[in-house]
């Protein structure tokens, strides 16, 4: 018996990212080196060879096809930047004072931060004239596991900018290098891109928030605004490095978000990266770990907060390629109203990678009985001296807790939200910034205003 | 000048009885005590007083100053003024004593009103300070990991800040050593007053040697069926809970 498979004839594979389309971005191109455009057309070609994900696709599992639509948007153009601000009203003080502001992929805003000598805290197209083997090496290098083959394709071809921080050898960054990609005007497609190299025992943090304008000043209310994001963020931990991530995204309530991320994680590394889910109609996240050496360390957090009728798709790998490596992944998300999670997590462990040690975990607070967590954790294991764990919950607000806090005279809304904090707060604990720490808790709060 | 005044209560779990109708009238500043064997529905009592809700009231009223409580939900009755002391207070992991008792005090301010942090602060503080807690359990999460005894200066703790017309203390002195058991009532002791009505509950007589009642009752199968001074107290713990069965059933 055939299966029948929905009709995807709304969806064109190409959507709004025409031959003409890309033409018209390379057109808009001023300077840019020759292998980058050369990069760029091969990326288009491999775009437009890939089809849309389909029904039977397993990395799509209970994703939402109909949604996932290319078409309506127009590529964000820098008229359309003139406005830029660097400041949001409300953003947390750690938040707000961005070291590099994207406006539709354009540079709108830098602070000229006193650095250590050799860290480069710049735009991608400085960073394709000022260090092109670095770029050459490490820009979208990794492997594309997780589904969004094309998306990457998408991404690459269009990106026209984006942050690049690189911290050589042995320099510890005190404060964190903050990154805003913002996105403004009608059905704007933008593309934004963060690479950190940090380079042996090399110390850093580094913050990507992504906003719509009004999402964060005026919540709910933002929800006009359609876009589509399609972003990549890559990190490289070299021997010895500490690097600590933020991705903190707060999209407008009408948005496609596609966020690919890649990190890898070389000798006695350690990186920890906490992605933050707020906006979006419907968002996706792919989270890649390599664990390359002996001693290397991936901390992969995640917390979201899904409302309305909000989608967060959430797909991770953590690899395991050599002995000795850990890996340790906890995403907590809420759910309200109709709102849909999909986690799916899988733990690869190489023949040769003895005594992993490798965790995974995925919780779910049910805040309504019509919200839908759907969770796919998984393992594979190839050595056999290893210690790998996951598991997935979905709970509601314990009924006792509820009690404890409404007897002390808080509303039961109010306990509730206390409540959810509370389950958070599991995640927000690992960050050693307190003011990070509070920065995204006040973050969050915007959703519950 | 108020008064918490119990009239004829009867209260089930599921379809069992538990309270078989009881009475008591407790006035703004007098400490009365309940004392009975296990079972009894001592636990119940406190519990239905604070709104819980698996229990259900098939029969009496309770009044806070001339007005039923039980048509309210548990956070109003904790507004009106009624405070329980549970024996087993639940934890909440992530969220922080401070932020709680924020919470807390927030739910009774009026709306749009803001809590004015730095003075919030100071009352913390000082009445830590009074019942001489560390200021670093602030921070901690509410009961998470507590001990038994940091479990019930937490509940003292919220009570002193919360300021209750109220307060019902359900087993406040099981699984304490004497020397938590002391810091517990000296901080009961402490909040003792005339705008501050007590009813404490209790299996046994050691907690009423440290916070001393103005009156002792004897509940026994879901009801009061003694009532006297502190003297009464001693005499229990003299002849045992047996010696009640058995003048109830001579009677």
């Amino acid at each position: 018996m055939s299966a029948s498979v929905p009709s995807s004839t709304a969806r064109s594979p190409l959507g709004s990212f025409t031959a003409d389309a890309f033409a018209a971005h390379l057109a808009s191109l001023d300077g840019a080196p020759a292998w980058w455009l050369e990069r760029k057309r091969a990326a288009y070609e491999r775009f437009a060879a890939l089809p849309l994900p389909a029904r039977t696709d397993e990395a799509w599992r209970f994703s939402s096809l109909q949604g996932l639509t290319l078409d309506g948007f127009h590529v964000g153009t820098p008229a359309e930047a003139t406005q830029a601000d660097d400041r949001i009203p409300d953003l947390p003080a750690a938040l707000a004072r961005p070291d590099l502001a994207f406006t539709n992929n354009h540079l709108s805003a830098r602070a000229t931060t006193p650095r250590p000598a050799g860290v480069v805290v710049s735009t991608l197209t400085e960073a394709a004239a000022s260090h092109p083997e670095l770029l050459k090496a490490h820009f979208m290098a990794q492997p594309q596991k997780l589904g969004s083959e094309k998306f990457a394709a998408l991404h690459a071809a269009f990106v026209r900018d984006g942050a690049f921080v690189y911290v050589p050898r042995g320099v510890e960054l005190a404060g964190p290098i903050v990154i805003h990609h913002r996105v403004t005007g009608p059905a704007t497609a933008i593309f934004p891109h963060t690479l950190v190299i940090a380079e042996e025992n090399a110390k850093a943090t580094v913050i990507d928030l992504f906003y719509a304008d009004a999402r964060l000043s005026l919540p709910g209310t933002a929800a006009a605004l359609p876009h589509f994001a399609c972003g990549a963020n890559d990190l490289y931990a070299a021997h010895g490095a500490q690097l600590t991530y933020v991705g903190a995204q707060a999209w407008s309530y009408e948005t496609l978000s596609l966020q690919l991320n890649s990190t890898v994680v070389r000798r006695d590394a350690r990186v920890q990266s906490l992605n933050l889910h707020l906006g979006g109609r419907q968002s996706r996240h792919e989270s890649l770990s390599q664990l390359q050496a002996p001693g290397a360390l991936s901390e992969m957090l995640a917390l979201t907060v899904a409302d309305g009728s909000q989608e967060f798709d959430q797909r991770t790998l953590q690899i395991h390629q050599a002995p000795d490596t850990k890996s340790d992944l906890l995403y907590k998300n809420s759910l309200r109203q109709t709102a849909k999670t999909i986690f799916s997590g899988l733990i690869v462990v190489d023949p040769d990678a003895q005594r992993t040690d490798a965790y995974q975990s995925n919780r779910n607070l049910m805040l309504s009985e019509e919200a839908e967590a759907n969770s796919l954790p998984g393992l594979e294991i190839q050595a056999n001296d290893v210690r790998c764990t996951h598991g997935a919950t979905s709970s509601r607000i314990d009924p006792e807790q509820e009690f404890y806090l409404q007897a002390r005279g808080i509303p039961r809304e109010a306990a509730d939200k206390l409540l959810t904090f509370g389950f958070f707060e599991e995640v927000l604990n690992r960050l050693t910034d307190d003011e990070l720490h509070a920065a995204l808790r006040a973050l969050i709060e915007t959703q519950f205003e | 000048m108020s008064s918490l005044v119990i009239q004829d209560l009867h209260v089930t779990i599921g379809e069992k009885p538990i309270v078989k109708g009881l009475s008591l009238t407790i006035n703004s500043g007098e400490v009365h005590a309940i004392m009975g064997p296990n079972g009894t529905g001592k636990s119940t009592l406190a519990k239905v007083i604070a709104g819980h809700p698996d229990y259900t009231v098939t029969g009496g009223d309770v009044l806070l100053d001339g007005e039923s409580l039980l048509a309210k939900e548990a956070d109003e009755r904790a507004r009106a003024g009624v405070f329980v002391a549970f024996q087993y207070p639940s934890e909440i992991p992530g969220v922080s004593i401070a932020n709680f008792l924020r919470a807390a005090q927030q739910a009774r301010m009026a709306e749009g009103e803001e809590l004015d942090a730095t003075a919030y602060y100071k009352r913390l503080y000082a009445k830590m300070d009074m019942l001489k807690i560390d200021r670093k359990f602030t921070s901690r999460s509410v009961n998470e990991g507590f001990s038994g005894g940091e479990k019930k200066r937490c509940e003292i703790l919220q009570m002193a800040m919360l300021e209750p017309k109220f307060a019902l203390m359900d087993e406040t002195d099981s699984g304490l050593d004497i020397d938590a058991l002391r810091i517990v009532a000296d901080g009961v002791n402490t909040l003792r007053g005339p705008n501050l009505g007590v009813l404490m509950i209790t299996h046994y007589q050691r907690l009423l040697n440290y916070i001393v009642p103005d009156f002792v009752h004897v509940m026994y199968d879901g009801r009061i069926v003694k009532s006297g001074d502190k003297t009464l107290a001693l005499e229990l713990e003299a002849k045992g809970y047996d010696w009640v069965k058995k003048e109830l059933v001579t009677a």
